[in-house]
């Protein structure tokens, strides 16, 4: 009896994951480099509800549907660039977490280059200007000799 | 030189100031619709008046409507709704998408509250929403007797948002084709 038992709860427990797994939605891919880009590109395009989110971490439904339209055209064999180009016909650049060179997103790419820049030409200045001092000391100092 | 140096985290600090200031307060749902400037996606859809019925975007040729994304399931389409029925009144055409919806609620719905709709398309899987990029419901769409949508607006549309983004529109189109058609 207590056998029979314990069989039981150890197969409910096995289960158990199975019906977690149903709460998710789970696509079907014809080859694991199919699923491959339906993870990288789910974590490339933007939920356009809840805007700090990728459409894989977002709940909304919208990002659900989003979803399931980017496994269809997978599957359907478009390419990455064409699932976010149909994204982005519909929702705006805004929609890619890697939008193209323009005018408008220009300070968004160009920005951290120029701020590296203005940074290293800071420190390369202050660091000309410690050396600068370090051997201004060095001059003031008397020949080793006379000490 | 050495001034000019000193002077820069005070110049930075007021940038950022003046950039943040600049945008606090502003919507930052609010997004530029990808489909100002085109045609309503095409599409084939059934009505929530009779099953048997198909409509498609041809039904928003010929004259001014609105588009509008509702649910039954949305709060702010119950609130935008009396405004709507103000509009029907006054002669806007309206077209209701009803979006992700079961169609017995969407036809309660209606019976109760007053249709202010021309016609009611049933999108049941998203599809035409998400071909107008769509994020939620209610969102709202202008569109032109050519079936070009103009505006869109996500959120409540009430007499205020009306005045001051549908109107004057319209009225910007209307004078620039009159305008067109005067001169040969």
């Amino acid at each position: 009896m207590t056998l029979l038992l314990r069989r039981t709860l150890v197969a409910l427990l096995c289960a158990l994951p199975l019906a977690v797994m149903a709460a998710i939605d789970v696509y079907e891919f014809d080859s694991p480099e199919q699923e491959a880009r339906f993870r990288s590109l789910t974590q490339e395009l933007r939920c356009p509800k809840c805007q700090n989110q990728s459409i894989a971490d977002s709940d909304a439904d919208i990002s659900g549907d989003m979803r399931a339209r980017t496994a269809q055209m997978i599957r359907e064999g478009y390419s990455d660039r064409e699932v976010v180009d149909f994204f982005r016909a519909r929702y705006g650049d805004f929609v890619s977490y890697r939008p193209p060179l323009a005018m408008n997103t220009a300070v968004l790419w160009l920005g951290p280059g120029i701020v590296l820049l203005l940074g290293g030409l800071l420190v390369f200045r202050l660091m000309r200007r410690a050396a600068q001092a370090a051997d201004q000391d060095d001059e003031d100092l008397p020949p080793p000799e006379t000490r | 030189m050495k001034y000019l140096w000193g002077v820069i985290p005070l110049v930075v600090f007021v940038a950022l100031a003046l950039l943040l200031n600049a945008n606090l307060g502003r919507d930052t749902e609010a997004m530029p619709s990808a489909l100002v400037g085109r045609s309503v996606p095409e599409f084939d859809l059934p009505a929530l008046a009779s099953n048997r019925d198909q409509y498609d975007q041809e039904i928003f040729k010929g004259r001014w409507s609105l588009l509008n994304i509702w649910a039954t399931w949305c709060p702010t389409c119950y609130v935008e709704h009396p405004y709507f029925i103000e509009l029907a009144r006054s002669g806007v055409a309206i077209v209701g998408v009803n979006y992700k919806d079961d169609d017995d609620k969407a036809r309660r719905y209606l019976a109760e509250l007053g249709n202010p709709y021309t016609e009611v398309v049933v999108d049941k899987q998203g599809n035409l929403a998400l071909d107008l990029g769509v994020y939620g419901a209610p969102e709202t769409f202008l569109v032109s007797p050519e079936g070009k949508i103009l505006l869109r607006h996500a959120g409540e549309v009430n007499a205020q948002v009306w005045e001051e983004k549908f109107v004057p529109l319209m009225a910007q189109y209307e004078a620039y084709h009159s305008g067109r058609e005067e001169t040969p």
